[in-house]
């Protein structure tokens, strides 16, 4: 049963949240988010307790409820999934530290009504992390979805409905109309939604569908951003920060691309797309993206939606990973997971800081920012260098292993995109930080740091984006077991 | 117990008077404690068709070919279930709702011919005498004219009309049909005719009873393009009644065009073939997408259901004319699904109505703070309309799905997928209006209990048959199976 311990935590946490803030009002705000942090640790706690148990080689397997006949409400732990489950739970205590001082130095309205559904979002992320089948892993996809609707659209502003309308239009449309046909195209083809090592189609797939099918998986899972079917996450930026941070920095779009790993990995398994030569396609997409969005990061003067974009081409460092359909692209995409997670939280919440501090929103106006907000512009800088792919920090293991996989996969073309995406990162990110700097501030500003619960998050986010380059190896070895025995 | 089958309809039908003759006082005690007697009774029918043969049940001990004979299989068990269960929680419900709708002289006879609709309908799936099907369809439809007719709306009395006429001329051709066919057969036993229809199978006279039988049947069941009854019916009925006939009366007129395709015609007519795939294939398809698109311009709330119902019923139509056990499974168990689902969407309007006097996207502004358990409530119907995992409306649609993608046909199966989203449309457009736009009033004005109550019901069942799926599920399956082994 330790398995549903973690995605029961955060529901319980969303019931205690609601039970306070709507019972006992605003000024019982302290116990309800002291509640809401003491379970987020809980949670985080039982992953890494499971993490030990697997390390130790023990299985972990429960079903929940048959929802369908052979179709059953299933868990199970393997390494990706672990991997994503640590990410979102272990974010999940420093945003909601973030998110009290973001919210209350903000003022915002309705905060019972937002941390519900945040912690609800939560376990639906770890539910995504932890599925044993595909329909499983579509339930708490779409519950993830609508969870994160009234987050996103917090403001009720004109403003926040149209960008709900895209941002639910893209995300059901996609998921709905690619990503469960597709379920359902697997489930007649192959009996059997369960996620298996070595992939459940090999042999029973024609080679020609097998494109068109990754097509479906790939667009279908449209949380993973990849063009044309990115502009929700843009459009989600009007969200308070601590969404963008946590939910479309780490749990909803690596929900994303952790399902197209999945689906790679699990269903189509990489033998069968590398001999049938599936992939291709993907990976120039991917590729595509990933230039593309990096080009459009250079233009924008909005620093959040700068970022959101940086996130996109990110996540398709992921989902190019995953195409190349490489033991190293597997391997690459996963870490990549965990080290964006790090880098880019740190990114937001500093955004989110700055705009707490300094009422600030444009990169423009961010001249000699560093003098009055230091320790946030320090973390923005080890943010952005873990972005872009530099030791000592860790998003430099993603990108190795990335190269790695290119060549493996040859197509070594695939490395050359790679250089050529991390040198537009250098450009739409050190910028800021030359900005923050080196440019002399303006008289009239009034800035100063942000409290204290933004301040010390976001160090400690960029402190893990160090911490993780050194426990690369530790993510190595435990991603290793899936893509064994894979050319 | 074994009288079971008569007192399902006996009942209601004998308290419809007494109800008159109660008069006002006693109207709602009495006939809400008939609905749930029906209720349970429909429960024991259903639970003992399961475990065995079809029951048989001869009128007054005369036997077939003689007398009337009253069968419950799997089906009628799970149509009467419907009807039943549906009945008794709108029938708690409409105490508070009927008293705030209709004037106060007129609600005995209201609750009376409620009863009466209800006896009509459960008739309708229990009897296996093709004539006597013609009597209840008449009671059923002659009360839901009267029901309709009872709304506060003056244009209630036109829609009514409307209704009256297409149902005449739906009725009509049922009973023309069932003409034909005793002509040909001599015989107005359901087995009977099942077993005579093949021997002259291939005469323009069975044909043509076929012809004049669907699409009586197909009239009643507002199939796309003989649904214009429809949407004004459902908008100026009472709530009670756009609830009870949604929930309730669409289905039971599938029921009738499915035992005639399976139990009377079965494979012997050349045409079933084609009439599946170049008649029923393509109304279902335009009903699903038009219905859809249409319900997305709606201003009324009510009639927007309606034209959603339009595209429900392209649901049930499209997995009779797939053609296989897994879609029809699909399609009788979003009979009952959606019974759930817009029964319940229905009754929450029916809640708006008793607060703001009306269901209209205006009046509903700012509903997510004005009466924020209900808009809630129809957040979650709707999400079941949608059919998100989880819900009732996913099962059938992942069944409808499956058995397009048996059938080879996956265009199918993207027309589905596709008027899914186009319920995201028309539900979100509610959801918007009821949580960010500004109320007109401020104070809040939440439901009575007694309305709440009954809606949440439905509501609430409408998540947990999405979830606790294998009742339904083996109840329609072993429907499907049944009416796909009797063409054998």
């Amino acid at each position: 049963m330790s398995l549903l311990v973690p995605i029961a935590l955060p529901l319980i946490a969303a019931v205690c949240v609601f039970g306070i803030g709507g019972l006992l009002g605003e000024r019982w705000r302290n116990l309800r988010d002291g509640l809401h942090t003491v379970l987020a640790v809980v949670t985080f706690f039982c992953v890494t307790r499971l993490y030990v148990g697997v390390t130790q080689g023990n299985s972990f397997d429960v079903s929940v409820i048959e929802v369908l006949p052979d179709l059953p409400i299933a868990f199970s732990v393997e390494p990706l999934g672990m991997l994503f489950a640590l990410v979102a739970s272990g974010l999940w205590i420093v945003t909601s530290v973030y998110a009290y001082g973001y919210m209350r130095g903000h003022d915002e309205q309705h905060q019972t009504r937002f941390f519900t559904w945040f912690a609800v979002a939560i376990s639906a992320a770890i539910g995504v992390a932890f599925s044993a089948n595909l329909m499983t892993l579509f339930v708490f996809y779409e519950v993830l979805t609508l969870s994160t609707y009234p987050m996103v659209t917090h403001h009720q502003t004109d403003e926040a409905r149209k960008a709900g309308r895209i941002y639910l239009g893209i995300l059901l449309f996609t998921s709905v109309c690619f990503l469960l046909s597709a379920i359902v195209w697997t489930w007649h083809i192959s009996g059997t939604l369960d996620f298996t090592p070595g992939g459940i189609l090999a042999g029973k797939i024609e080679d020609t569908q097998v494109p068109i099918l990754l097509a479906l998986f790939a667009f279908g899972a449209g949380k993973a951003a990849l063009m044309p079917f990115h502009r929700w996450l843009p459009n989600a930026m009007v969200a308070p920060t601590p969404v963008s941070a946590l939910l479309h920095a780490v749990a909803v779009v690596k929900a994303g691309v952790f399902t197209i790993l999945k689906v790679v990995v699990y269903v189509f398994g990489l033998d069968l797309l590398t001999t049938t030569g599936a992939n291709g396609w993907l990976m120039a997409v991917a590729g595509a993206t990933l230039l593309i969005s990096s080009a459009i990061a250079l233009t924008l003067d909005n620093l959040k939606a700068r970022l959101a974009y940086s996130t996109i081409s990110q996540l398709s460092y992921i989902v190019l990973g995953a195409a190349m359909a490489t033991a190293s692209g597997v391997v690459g995409g996963a870490m990549h997971i965990a080290m964006h997670a790090m880098g880019k939280i740190t990114l937001f919440f500093c955004a989110g800081a700055i705009y707490v501090g300094a009422h600030k929103k444009l990169v423009s106006e961010l001249d000699g920012i560093a003098t009055k907000m230091p320790w946030t512009m320090a973390a923005f800088t080890v943010g952005s260098v873990s972005i872009i792919g530099l030791p000592p920090l860790g998003g430099a293991w993603g990108k190795w292993f990335l190269g790695l996989g290119s060549i493996e996969a040859q197509a070594p073309m695939y490395v050359a995109v790679l250089m050529v995406s991390s040198l537009l990162s250098v450009g739409y990110l050190m910028p800021i930080v030359a900005r923050a700097y080196f440019r002399p501030l303006p008289d009239d500003d009034h800035s100063h740091e942000a409290p204290l619960l933004c301040v010390v998050p976001l160090c400690a986010t960029a402190l893990g984006c160090l911490v993780l380059f050194v426990l690369g190896d530790e993510i190595y070895q435990l991603i290793l077991p899936i893509v064994k025995g894979a050319g | 117990m074994s009288h079971l089958p008569v007192l399902q309809v006996i009942i209601p039908l004998l308290s419809a008077p007494i109800v008159v003759l109660l008069g006002r006082r006693w109207a709602w005690p009495v006939t809400s404690l008939v609905g749930l007697v029906t209720a349970g009774i429909s429960l024991a029918l259903l639970s003992l068709a399961l475990s065995g043969d079809p029951m048989l049940y001869a009128m007054g001990g005369w036997t077939a070919p003689v007398g009337i004979v009253y069968r419950v299989d799997v089906l009628s068990g799970l149509l009467l279930t419907i009807i039943g269960v549906v009945g008794a929680v709108v029938l708690v419900f409409a105490r508070q709702s009927v008293a705030h709708e209709i004037s106060e002289d007129r609600q005995h006879l209201f609750y009376a011919v409620m009863l009466l609709c209800i006896s009509g309908l459960m008739g309708i799936c229990i009897t296996a005498d093709v004539f006597n099907v013609f009597v209840f369809l008449e009671i059923s439809s002659l009360s839901a004219y009267a029901l309709i007719a009872m709304g506060r709306s003056p244009r209630a009395l036109t829609a009514a009309y409307r209704y009256l006429i297409m149902g005449t001329i739906g009725g009509t051709f049922v009973l023309l049909g069932i003409g034909l066919l005793y002509m040909m057969t001599g015989t107005l036993n359901m087995d009977d005719l099942a077993s005579r229809i093949p021997a002259v199978a291939d005469t323009s006279t069975v044909r043509a009873a076929f012809a004049f039988m669907t699409v009586g049947a197909l009239i009643k069941l507002a199939v796309v393009p003989l649904h214009f009854w429809l949407p004004n019916a459902y908008t100026y009925a009472p709530s009670v009644v756009s609830a009870f006939l949604s929930a309730t009366a669409t289905k039971v007129s599938f029921y009738v065009l499915v035992r005639i395709t399976f139990m009377l015609f079965g494979v012997s007519l050349l045409a079933q073939t084609l009439y599946m795939s170049k008649v029923l294939l393509p109304l279902s398809l335009i009903a699903i997408v038009g219905g859809s698109l249409v319900a997305v311009f709606q201003t009324d709330v009510k009639r927007l259901l309606a034209y959603s119902s339009l595209a429900q019923i392209g649901y049930f139509v499209l997995g009779l004319a797939l053609h296989n056990v897994t879609a029809l499974t699909g399609s009788l168990i979003h009979l009952f699904n959606h019974a759930m689902m817009k029964g319940g969407l229905f009754m929450v309007l029916g809640c708006v109505v008793y607060r703001l006097g009306g269901a209209s996207l205006d009046q509903m502004k700012g509903l997510g703070r004005r009466m924020p358990i209900t808009a809630f409530a129809f957040v979650i119907g709707g999400l079941g309309l949608i059919g998100v995992p989880l819900t009732a409306g996913f099962v059938s649609k992942w069944y409808l799905i499956v058995g397009a993608f048996e059938m080879g046909q996956w265009w199918v199966a993207g027309v589905i997928l596709f008027s899914s989203l186009i319920a995201v449309a028309y539900i979100w457009r509610v959801v918007e209006v009821m949580y960010f736009s500004e109320p007109v009033e401020s104070e809040i004005c939440e439901a009575p209990l007694g309305l709440l109550i009954p809606t949440y019901t439905m509501i609430i069942a409408s998540i947990i048959f999405g979830i606790w799926t294998a009742p339904m599920l083996h109840v329609a399956s072993s429907a499907a199976e049944m009416l796909f082994g009797g063409m054998r």
